[in-house]
């Protein structure tokens, strides 16, 4: 796929007109939200994990920061994110805390899932965060039905929806996207399209160019955004929930962008040519986005190895405590298979 | 000679069912140039070419479904689950046209699903289910649970031939921990046959996949206190070997059944039933389940320790049967 397929970049000196840009608070919001995704991620993957001290599977949005930070910063607390795996920054955002992730990811009883499932596969209804099972695509049902519920209780609510370009070739994709067009739900589905599925490149996923392009088959927009330019993704996504918001229904993001990665921590990602990840670093989300920041002033000369500074004081202290945090009894095995009261 | 692993098993009997029969081909996601998650098919695509190792979309129905498809115009498919948890998304297809395609209409569906199943990997939920209870209560199907590299490669080759639907678990655990030497001709392992692992005379321990391993642990531990298991190793669940059940159940008199699925509705069941209306005046004593407790697996290490089945957990309930 020819990857310059994208709307011209907002950042840096975009040409997107941007109906309004964001206040100074949430250019400093995403900035922060993206680098603490980025270092959170990198001591997870390149720490933690090859220390050991992470067992199982441990896959990372490296390069794709700017999505689930862009789409949800501006969410409201009553509104629902369904994450995929590539999303940690809905996690921070909704306001899960870093101690919560560090023990989630060390399978301890302090973690999301208090040791009963690893990794991504963290949610609370709380924060409004409902987590995705590894089925890829299951959650696009389900927002469905979250957003079928704000519309017969008529709540000003809206959720959003995420999942990978691989996840759009299950059935449950497109049950779950017909259903909300059919019934008009308030819910907004974003497609991280990092143009790899494990080693399954875009092409061999879809006879498409684009995810957006299947919108039209749902009778719903389907846009294309520049998935490493923070403000684009914002952008479209604040259009598409005052769309879901006014009744008009579901809209489909489609947010190019690479996968800087292997699929999972395993994984050397040999099948990817090497000339994509050179592309796509200069790309880079969270670089273009500083390089804006710094350029407009918004951050101050030496502003950034602030925020650096106080990510890894903030990083260091979770690990900390999530460290010595204790494991799940083995009783704990028996525990929530039902309402126990 | 070279020691063969259970994951190369396989592959060799893909392998070489390919050679032989230019009907047999793969399709599943990741399988070519990646091999597979867990490298079955690596080197296939080199030798095959891409219309014989398919990397299909995720879409693990439509995999299914293409297989059924080309196996009715005489096709002999093999699908792959990247993992076993994900074959519920293609539950329809193999339940409802796979299974009961024979029966209706009188034709055969000879595909094979292979499924990466089983923990022990700290998978968690979505990684490590042992779902084959589903299809075995589904008649029409057959469903197979090698425990050796021998019959990892003479099942999968008896599963390609097969003229009905077969459904095979491949335990991840067991893919590199497991190795021997194997014969050098073309071998199969007949479904439905089960194999003796242990000879022996007080208790017998019947079960599949890699709990087998758990059995002969306990077996060889066992052994210094006098007792004498017999482990029966079941290989294939639907249909499985009644008679093999049996005579050893006549042969020792007690019985565990042991598997990692969960408890209720799991294989154990089936074969305590069995073994109770054809060989109850054989008995001597309570026919004994072990298995997993009734939940999902678990993530956390110190939970999916409690969760699986043990050796500690053989050696006690054999203890307490032989004093019975
Ligand atoms: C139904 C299903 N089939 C297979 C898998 C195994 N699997 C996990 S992630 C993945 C690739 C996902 O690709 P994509 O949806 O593009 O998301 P990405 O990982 O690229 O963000 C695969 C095949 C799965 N989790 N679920
Ligand atoms: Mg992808």
């Amino acid at each position: 796929m020819n990857v310059n397929d994208v709307k011209p970049h907002a950042v840096p000196g975009g040409t997107i007109q941007l109906t309004a840009p964001p206040p100074e608070k949430t250019l400093h919001g995403m900035l922060y939200y993206m680098k603490l995704t980025r270092e959170l991620e990198f001591r997870i993957e390149r720490k933690l994990y090859r220390q050991g001290k992470i067992v199982g599977g441990v896959y990372v949005g490296r390069g794709q920061e700017a999505i689930a930070v862009g789409a949800c910063i501006d969410m409201r607390h009553e509104d629902v994110v369904c994450p995929s795996h590539r999303d940690m920054g809905a996690f921070l955002i909704r306001g899960m805390s870093l101690r919560t992730i560090f023990a989630q990811y060390m399978a301890r009883k302090t973690g999301a899932t208090r040791g009963k499932d690893g990794n991504m596969h963290m949610g609370d209804l709380n924060l409004n965060l409902v987590p995705f099972v590894s089925m890829l695509a299951d959650n696009i049902p389900v927002a469905a039905g979250i957003g079928l519920s704000f519309k017969i209780r008529g709540q000003d609510r809206v959720a959003l929806c995420f999942f990978g370009d691989g996840a759009t070739s299950r059935g449950d994709f497109h049950e779950g996207v017909n259903m909300a067009a059919v019934l008009k739900v308030p819910v907004v589905f974003i497609c991280n399209n990092n143009q790899y599925a494990y080693s399954t490149p875009l092409e061999r996923q879809m006879a498409v160019a684009n995810v957006a392009d299947r919108a039209e088959a749902y009778g719903i927009p389907g846009e294309i955004v520049d998935g490493n330019d923070v403000l684009a993704v914002w952008d479209a996504a604040a259009r598409a929930v005052e769309r879901a918001r006014g009744g008009h229904g579901p809209t489909l993001i489609e947010c190019k962008t690479f996968r800087m990665t292997g699929h999972s921590a395993h994984d050397d990602a040999g099948y990817v040519p090497r000339e994509l990840f050179e592309l796509w670093e200069e790309r880079d989300p969270i670089k273009r986005f500083e390089r804006y920041l710094t350029e407009r002033g918004v951050i101050a000369p030496g502003g950034i190895e602030e925020i650096d500074k106080r990510i890894n004081r903030e990083i260091d202290e979770a690990i900390q405590i999530a460290e010595k945090d204790p494991f799940p009894d083995p009783d704990d095995t028996l525990k929530d298979v039902y309402y126990e009261g | 000679m070279a020691l063969t692993t259970y994951v190369e098993a396989i592959r060799q009997g893909i392998w070489e069912e390919m050679e032989k029969d230019e009907r047999v081909f793969v399709l599943g996601e990741d399988v070519g140039i990646y091999g597979g998650a867990f490298k079955v098919t690596a080197g296939m695509l080199e030798r095959f070419g891409e219309w014989r190792i398919i990397d299909t979309p995720i879409s693990e129905s439509a995999i299914v479904g293409a297989a059924i498809g080309a196996a009715l115009m005489g096709m002999r498919p093999i699908a792959e689950m990247q993992f076993a948890d994900f074959i519920s998304c293609a539950f329809d297809q193999i339940t409802n046209f796979a299974a009961k395609s024979r029966y209706r209409w009188g034709a055969g569906v000879p595909i094979v699903v292979r499924a990466p199943s089983g923990g022990g990997v700290h998978g968690g939920p979505f990684h490590s289910q042992n779902p084959e209870m589903y299809y075995v209560h589904t008649p029409g199907l057959k469903v197979v649970c090698p425990s050796t590299a021998y019959d990892a490669k003479g099942l999968i080759k008896a599963a390609i031939r097969d003229p009905d639907p077969v459904i095979y678990f491949e335990h991840k655990f067991l893919y590199r921990r497991i190795k021997e030497e194997l014969p050098a001709d073309d071998f199969v392992v007949p479904i439905g046959k089960a194999a003796i692992r242990r000879h022996g005379t007080d208790i017998s321990v019947i079960t599949y996949g890699a709990m087998v391993y758990t059995a002969l642990d306990a077996a060889r531990q066992l052994e210094k206190e006098g007792i004498d298991l017999e482990v029966l190793d079941l290989r294939s669940l639907l249909p499985f070997d009644r008679e093999a059940v049996l005579d050893t159940v006549k042969k020792t008199n007690k019985v565990i059944l042991l598997h990692e699925d969960t408890r209720i509705g799991g294989f154990a069941g089936e074969l305590a039933s069995v073994i109770s209306e054809e060989a109850f005046e054989y008995l001597d004593g309570p026919i004994r389940r072990i298995t997993a407790p009734d939940t999902p697996v678990p993530y956390s290490p110190p939970l999916e320790e409690f969760f699986l089945p043990k050796v500690s957990d053989v050696i006690r309930v054999a203890r307490e049967l032989y004093a019975y």
